[in-house]
Parts: C-alpha cells; structure tokens; sequence
C-alpha cells in the first residue's frame, strides 16, 4: 500500500523529470545521428566527455553556461572524429563507437589525473539551482515536478521541440532523414550525404556532450570516475523504443525517469526484504525489455549502420 | 576524395600501415604524457622496463595478457561472423561465479576431473549468458550490441549480489568475496613462487583451437560466409540463426574461460574487481590481431606490456596510469582506419 502510495507524491514526479533530463538530451543526440545514418556507440564516453570538461570549465573558473557549451563543443569534437572515421572512410560503427568511448573516457580520467594528481574526495562546484518559473510553480504537483527545475531541464525539453522542429519541418531536417533512408537517392536530389551524415553526428554528439554535463552542473556537484554507468548504453535503447521520434523519445525518457526514481524510493521501503542490486538491476532489464516489446515494430531508419560509396550498391 | 579499392596489395603496405598505426599511438600519446611535464622518452623507456624489463615484469605481463587472450578470442570469433558481443564482461563473470560456486567445497573431487568440471561449468556459464542476447536476435531481431552491453551491468549487479548474500565468504571481515577455490580447483602456477599460471597454456591451446575451427571446420567457413554477407549466405543454404547461435555457444564460452582462469588461476577467489575491463579490452584486442585468433595472443601480450608497463611507469613517474587506455583506445582507432587503407586507397577529384 505504502509502495503505491509513493506515486503520489509531487517529489517522486520531480525526481523522475530530473534523472529524465540527461537522458533526454543524449538520447536526442543519438536519435539525430541514427536517423542520418550513422550509429554511435560512443555515446557512453561522449557522455563522460561532456560531464568531465564541464566540470572542468566551471572548476577552473568559468560561468555554467560556458560549461555547457564546452561540453557540447568536446562532445562534437569526438562526434567529429567517429563520423569521420564511420563516414567518408566507411569503418565500422560497432568498432569505432567502441573506440571512441574508450578514447573519450580514458582522456577524460587522464586529464582529470593530471590536473588533480592527487585527491581522494572530487571537488565540488556550485551547481545550477532550481528556477522556479513564477505561477506555474504553484500548481500542486506538476509545479513541482516540472517548473522548479534547473535551466538546464528547461533546457531538455526546449531540445526535444528544437529537434523535432528541425527534423521534420526544416530542409535540413529532410536531408537527413533521406540520407539515414536512402542515401543514393539522396544524392541524386544534389544533397552532399558525408556532409549531412558528418554534420548530423557533430550535432547528435555535442547533445551528449550537453547531457553528460548535467550530471556535474546540475544533477551533482562534482566529476567521479565510471559517473556516466552505462546512461548512455540506456539512450541507445530509448531511440529504439522512441521509435527513432523525438517526442516518443521524450516518453520514454520520462517513463525511464519514473521508473528509476520510483525503484530508489522502493529501494528504501523493501530494502530489508529485497537486496538492492535487484533494485539497481531493474533500469538495465526494463531497457532489454523496451527493446524486445518495440523491436517487432522497429522501423529502422533503412541505411542505419550502410557506409555511403559513391556508386558503390 | 573518394576511396577505391586496391587491385594489388603490396607486403609493404598490408605490413607497414597497421606498424604506422600503433607508431601514431605512440606518438599521440607521448605528446599527451609532454603535457604532463614528464619526458616521453623517459617515460617510453620506463613503460618497457615495467613489462619487459626483467623477470618478474615479464610473467606479470604474462599473467595479464591471459584474460585477454580468453575475451580477445571471444571478441575474434563473434566479429567474424559479425554478431557484435560486446558482452565479454558479463560472460568473464558468468565463468567465473560457477568456478566459484563449484570449485569453493561443493565438488570435493581430486583435481583431474575437478578442473575439467569447472572448465565445462564456466563455458556452458559464459555460453549461457551471450545465448541470451543472440536468441532475442535470432528471434526477436533485437540488435545484439544494445542487449550485450546492458548486460555487463546486470551480471555485475548480480554478482555484487551474490558476494554479498549466498557466495559471501564469513571469513571474509565483510569484504564482499567468495570463499578461495579449494586446492584441487587451482590450477598449478607454471614457475615455482610465481604469479603466471596454468591459464595461460590454456588460453594458448585455446587459440589453437580457435584457429583451426575458424580455417579447417565447416563452421569456421560457415561463419565467414555469415559474416561477409548474411543474405547471401541465406541464398546458398547455410543455416544463418544456427551459425549465430553456435558462434555466441563458441564466443561466450571462451569468455567463460577468462572468469574460470582468473579465478582457479590467478585471484583464488571471486571479487566485484575480478575484471579491470578485459571483457572491452578483449574487442581491442581482437581487432588489433585482425581477428586472426593466433594473432590474439600476440596482440593480447601487447595490451598487457602496455597495462602492466604504465602501472610500473605511473608508480614511478607519476604520470597517469591512465595513459594506457588512450595508447589502446588510439591503438584501436589507428589500426582499424590502417586495416582500411590496405584494401582502399584514396584518390582525390
């Protein structure tokens, strides 16, 4: 009784808004990169890319603001290198991906090492504060839930507009739909399809990069080794259960967000029956279940994965 | 600029471009250690004297590369027939808790049958967990990649679980770890006094036989043939789903392996840091060998000079230890553009 009793509380709806958040930017950035075309599986060290240079940035001195935006240009940058080595030069996703996170990630603890040799507890920085937006944080509940969050959310759910905007009402938004379709059509239409492709990863990437650092400027206050913890592997599942749309995906985010925020207050409550691996477990085995339930309908974006040559069928 | 493929192939360069590739590594990383304000040179020469530069530096990087001659055989067989198990963590693990679970007391046999027993138990465990994400492929058409890698996660969580509730060792001053393997589950250690152990004869026999699966047997072809290109393969009649199930049975299996000789071999007992990586390192491997599976040893015995030799260097130096992860992660990315520039060559117009 009391274990459904906690879904309605106004705090567990905010606490599902706020884990939502992260996943809501990177889980944007790899449906953008999908639906060009391209799989990135370096989403996991992008993630820890971002969280790590924005922390720095604002460690060092630096506003918040420009944290996020070295975040999301770091995370571009290894964007830019994975789509140059998976677009023009055609190498695998699987295996570049892979790299690229173990590329990103080790940077990321090799500078973090270097500029703090040696410290035991991370230091913390001043996070973004929760803006409470006037009058609408007054409604019971969902005033709480969605209008006493930090910019950064705000942020989030401004993107999800932002992307399903451009996707689907922008020129752009249509070349890069059809080079992830049908990239030899899309030449044909006079649409430069490694420049689309390379151009949607950057972009795609610099959003996980966004992601990854709202877990050091808003969802924590500080850089920890191994923080991301497989959130960006849980994005990849999201575009697959968000049917590669950005709205759905904002869904199954949300839906995410609910689910991990409702198991930690369980955590609590059957903590003494039940150990909390189980607990910790469940984000991971409901990812593999979203994607058994979705994959009967999947419809991939038709060239995700298909290296574009030139006159090469 | 458009690529085109090469008609002839030159020695020179299908041996020289993927040499140029760990030389780029190299080279990246030692102007990342310039940064540090430490000497690349010196640190260079410090990393090869920590894992080759004398006797015990040697085993030890021995002793290293032997997981990762396991999950880099993993990784080999699985890439070749393109089933993308990214899993070898969870399938290390898997091996290791039935080495542990049957090889703590409950099996009291003398060690010829026990050590086989274990060696079946950790396969069929490492086998059993990548049947999981290769059934709902076959099945459900669920990627594999997405499935493999949550459930590094799971089996973490689940041996976090197990160390903490039924495999906890009561002697253990709280510590979550099993109980140690008793004596007639250790596998000998090959020099009197020493760390490297029977393990490593294991994984190089391993290799042999991977080897001769992947050029002599009709699965070995049959996985190629998946591979290179599943519908054609379909057309001429092979069973695509059977070879995927056999290949992730051969795969998660040599993954196993990794858990069972780290266990029996090295460790003694199970720990929730049994694994630094060797599941994701293995991928690095494999590729760095070209997914050739007697090339996963020298390519294995690579990675462990460059893990065991920063260790030693960072004591010393006080450079990162980290610097590892970049040479391999770089060494990853250089090779597989390298292995691409020996069948295409560039043309600019």
């Amino acid at each position: 009784m009391e274990a459904f009793e906690i879904l309605f509380t106004a705090s567990i709806w905010a606490a599902a808004v706020r884990i939502a958040s992260p996943l809501i930017f990177a889980t944007l950035g790899e449906l953008i990169c999908e639906r060009a075309g391209v799989l990135n599986l370096g989403i996991e060290g992008i993630m820890t890319v971002g969280a790590f240079t924005g922390w720095l940035t604002v460690y060092l001195g630096g506003d918040l603001w420009l944290g996020v935006f070295v975040a999301a240009m770091a995370g571009g940058m290894f964007g830019l290198l994975h789509a140059f080595l998976v677009v023009p030069l055609g190498l695998s996703q699987h295996v570049t991906g892979i790299g690229i996170t173990l590329l990103a990630a080790s940077l990321s603890y090799y500078v973090y090492r270097l500029v703090l040799p040696e410290v035991t507890s991370p230091p913390k920085i001043e996070p973004f504060q929760p803006l409470h937006i006037p009058g609408l944080s007054e409604i019971p509940v969902i005033g709480e839930a969605l209008f006493r969050q930090t910019p950064l959310t705000y942020l989030a759910f401004l993107m999800v507009g932002v992307v399903a905007w451009v996707l689907y009402k922008m020129p752009i938004g249509l070349a890069i739909r059809t080079v992830g379709e049908n990239p030899a059509a899309a030449e044909a239409q006079g649409i430069n399809v490694i420049a689309v492709r390379m151009g949607a990863v950057m972009a795609g990437s610099a959003l996980m990069g966004i992601g990854g650092s709202f877990l050091t400027l808003s969802a924590f206050n500080s850089f920890f080794f191994e923080m991301v913890n497989g959130r960006g592997w849980i994005c990849i599942a999201l575009v697959v259960f968000g049917s590669w749309r950005p709205g759905k995906a904002l869904l199954g985010a949300l839906l995410f967000g609910a689910f991990d925020a409702y198991q930690l207050r369980l955590q609590q409550l059957a903590g003494a029956f039940v150990p909390y691996q189980v607990f910790l477990m469940m984000p991971f085995v409901l990812s593999i279940i979203a994607l058994i339930v979705m994959s009967r309908r999947a419809a991939y974006p038709r060239a995700l994965m298909a290296p574009y040559r030139k006159g090469e069928r | 600029m458009r690529l085109e493929p090469r008609e002839h192939r030159p020695l020179t360069i299908v041996g020289g471009y993927p040499a140029l590739a760990i030389l780029f590594a190299a080279a990246f990383c030692a102007m990342l250690v310039a940064f540090s304000g430490a000497s690349p040179f010196s640190v260079f020469a410090l990393i090869a004297k920590g894992a080759a530069g004398s006797q015990f530096a040697l085993l030890e990087t021995l002793t290293r590369a032997t997981p990762l001659i396991f999950t880099g055989l993993a990784a080999a067989v699985a890439f070749r027939a393109k089933l993308w198990n990214i899993g070898g963590e969870a399938q290390l693990y898997a091996g290791a808790v039935l080495t542990a679970v049957f090889g703590t007391g409950l099996l009291p046999l003398p060690a010829p049958l026990l050590i086989p027993i274990l060696m079946i138990a950790a396969i069929l465990g490492g086998a059993a967990m990548l049947s999981i994400p290769t059934f709902l492929k076959t099945r459900f058409g669920v990627d594999e990649v997405v499935t493999t890698l949550l459930l590094n996660f799971i089996a973490l969580l689940f041996v976090s679980l197990l160390l903490e509730g039924p495999l906890k060792d009561p002697m253990g001053l709280g510590w979550p770890q099993s109980k140690k393997v008793i004596a007639e589950a250790a596998l000998p250690k090959l020099i009197q006094g020493k760390r490297l152990h029977f393990g490593f004869i294991i994984a190089i026999a391993a290799a042999v036989v991977v080897w001769i699966i992947d050029r002599r047997s009709a699965l070995g072809y049959e996985m190629r043939a998946v591979g290179d290109n599943p519908k054609a393969a379909r057309f001429a009649g092979i069973p695509v789903n059977r070879v995927f199930i056999k290949t992730a049975l051969l795969s998660g299996g040599l993954a196993g392996l990794a858990g069972f000789s780290e266990v029996a071999g090295l460790k003694g007992n199970l720990t929730l840091d049994l694994s630094p990586g060797f599941g994701y390192t293995g991928i690095v491997v494999a590729m760095l060998a070209m997914l050739h599976p007697i090339g996963v040893v020298a390519a294995a015995i690579f990675v462990a000079a460059v893990f065991v030799g920063a260790d030693a260097m960072s004591r010393t130096a006080g450079v990162p230890s980290y610097i590892a992860q970049v040479m391999v992660a770089v060494s990853l990315l250089a090779m597989v553009t390298a292995v691409m520039f020996t069948r295409y060559r560039l043309r600019w117009r």
